[in-house]
């Protein structure tokens, strides 16, 4: 073994592996990359803030596969509970302060999330993905019927977020749902970039790995990933509520089968296990489809499709997951 | 006897085959017993139920007073009884320091902690350094499990359970696996296990059974066929005919 490393050197103090200055970095990155967004798509920020949204819904998707493990094809649930809680908030309660919309969102998120873990966590592997499935189902088709609170297949309107601190409105440019996006997602990055590496993210991680080995140190890995489930639903449910914000309007796609599982390959294309992935996953997907889609409209879900191949054949770690691997070897070089 | 463990009667049927027939032990803190048998023997479905991953048909098993009866397999590991994995189940990705650290944050409760990290707490880590030294694994500290020697795995296996802090310790087959060079650094691991633990080893190498323990049970077909000093146990006529065989023989004539 490499007896010179650091931390075999008794009463040296041992440095973790992680450095708080590359949080740091992350999140200016995030920053830079949100103005760079602003130059290039000064007259599309709506498609800028909801790819903010969609990133939260593959965060969110992210917490439970790629740190616990748990397959899922049903996350949209989540991100459309938040939609439509928001939504119903200002349409149906008069609440159009958009932070406490935002709360709405997430508690509604947070509620879609327990039930879905609740049911999916019962049980394993392909269970798990039908389940899944049939959650975002079942909500879909709940929020189809209740046509006097969601608006049903017309969609959920009439919801009219009022100005930012009283003082910045929701125009047609999009810019202040932009700048409200950008502020929750560097929030929310910067609290989950926390978790990760908090006790409890541990433990995910290590139920991912193997859950019999957290059960025999006396773990429970059942109320450990349904603690998880609620917080990923937290956080699809504030991208659903800014969603909501953004384009005023909730309609039932936000829960659909469809959404769940662009979520699911999105994340897979940026890399699970990773904040970055998923933000990255979801940027290069959402731009490409924008681009591709206007570039050529016949055969785009084509090209779509190939790059998809591409990615799974040649980097199968997702774009940021090989990257890093790149680096790390090129680094120990 | 001040017992710790206590296993009272214990039985186990299989549609109608009986795989545990009214076995009972108890130890003491700072005992150290080797379960042994032949293969089929029932060792397994032992531990099992005793972990509560089986119910038994009838019987009881209580830690410190306690009846263990009716709790699942995860309360009794946090009342203080402990396994380890006959082939190592540790997290690939984690290094051992990230092990300890896991462990040790349960046993304190704080594994639910959203926020901060065991970096941060000098107690923890204090502990994990520790532990770290007294299985000679600092040297692999910041490694991934993966990227380890099976040596040190089955090191960080027992530091992992140790840092649970039990009250009685299962250890099965601590040492299956590990290339003949890298055994005693297993053996002055067990011979280095707290003084108060009481340890309960499944082995099959014999050697490693009479260094290790002052007691051997032995099981055969369900039931306890010898219990008492690692000195008789080739001595006894009936183990030699279910189990020892040619070992017996061999030790008896050197």
């Amino acid at each position: 073994m490499n007896a010179n490393h650091p931390a075999s050197v008794t009463g040296q103090v041992v440095k973790p592996r992680f450095s708080a200055s590359a949080d740091w970095i992350g999140l200016a990155v995030i920053l830079a990359a949100s103005v760079v967004g602003n130059l290039l798509f000064p007259n599309n920020l709506a498609l800028l803030t909801r790819v903010i949204g969609i990133v939260m819904l593959v965060l969110s998707v992210d917490l439970v596969t790629g740190f616990c493990g748990v397959a899922t094809l049903g996350h949209a649930a989540l991100f459309g509970a938040g939609a439509y809680a928001a939504g119903i908030a200002a349409a149906h309660f008069g609440i159009s302060d958009p932070f406490a919309m935002i709360a709405a969102g997430a508690v509604g998120g947070a509620v879609a999330g327990l039930i879905s873990g609740l049911v999916v966590l019962r049980s394993h592997g392909l269970g798990q993905l039908v389940l899944s499935i049939a959650i975002v189902n079942l909500f879909h088709e709940a929020a189809n019927k209740a046509t006097s609170w969601t608006g049903g297949s017309d969609g959920l309107t009439d919801i009219a977020p009022s100005p930012l601190f009283g003082v910045f409105g929701f125009d047609l440019w999009g810019r202040t749902a932009y700048v409200l996006g950008i502020a929750l997602l560097v929030i929310v990055f910067f609290l989950l970039q926390r978790l990760s590496r908090s006790p409890f993210g541990m433990l995910c991680r290590g139920i991912r790995q193997d859950p019999i080995r957290v059960a025999a140190m006396g773990a429970s890995v059942k109320k450990t990933l349904l603690k998880m489930y609620i917080i990923s639903g937290a956080v699809a449910g504030v991208g659903g509520g800014l969603n909501a914000i953004s384009t005023q309007v909730v309609g039932l796609d936000s829960l659909s089968f469809t959404l769940s599982a662009q979520a699911l390959v999105m994340l897979v294309l940026g890399g699970t296990g990773s904040l970055y992935g998923a933000i990255i996953g979801t940027v290069v997907f959402m731009l490409f489809e924008d681009f591709v889609s206007a570039a050529n409209p016949f055969h785009w879900l084509t090209i779509m499709g190939a790059l998809l191949v591409a990615v799974v054949l040649f980097a199968p770690r997702g774009i940021f997951g090989t990257s890093a691997q790149l680096f790390d070897q090129w680094r120990r070089r | 006897m001040n017992a710790v463990f206590e296993v009272e009667r214990l039985n186990k049927t299989f549609g109608g085959l009986a795989v545990t027939q009214a076995v009972s032990l108890t130890m003491a803190p700072g005992d150290r017993v080797a379960l042994i048998g032949p293969n089929g023997a029932g060792k397994t479905t032992f531990v099992n139920l005793v972990t509560g991953h089986l119910k038994p048909d009838s019987g009881v098993v209580s830690l410190a007073g306690e009846q263990l009866n009716g709790m699942n397999p995860m309360q009794r590991v946090q009342r203080g009884l402990v396994r380890s994995f006959q082939v190592t189940r540790l997290f690939p990705e984690m290094t051992p320091r990230e092990h300890l650290a896991l462990a040790v944050l349960q046993r304190q409760g704080r594994t639910g902690r959203l926020f901060g990290t065991f970096w941060s707490m000098p107690e923890v880590l204090e502990e994990i350094e520790a532990l770290l030294r007294t299985l000679g694994l600092e040297g692999a500290a910041d490694h991934k499990v993966a990227e380890i020697a099976y040596g040190q795995q089955r090191l960080l296996e027992i530091a992992f359970a140790l840092a649970l802090r039990p009250k009685v310790l299962l250890l099965d087959e601590p040492a299956a696996g590990v290339p003949q060079s890298e055994t005693p650094r297993i053996e002055s691991a067990l011979a280095g296990l707290p003084a108060d633990l009481a340890v309960l080893m499944i082995e099959h190498d014999m050697d490693l059974v009479f260094r290790f323990a002052q007691r051997v049970i032995v099981l055969a077909a369900g039931t306890i066929i010898f219990d008492g000093a690692p000195g008789e146990v080739t001595k006894d006529a009936r183990v030699r005919e279910a189990y020892l065989g040619s070992y017996a023989d061999d030790r008896s004539a050197a």
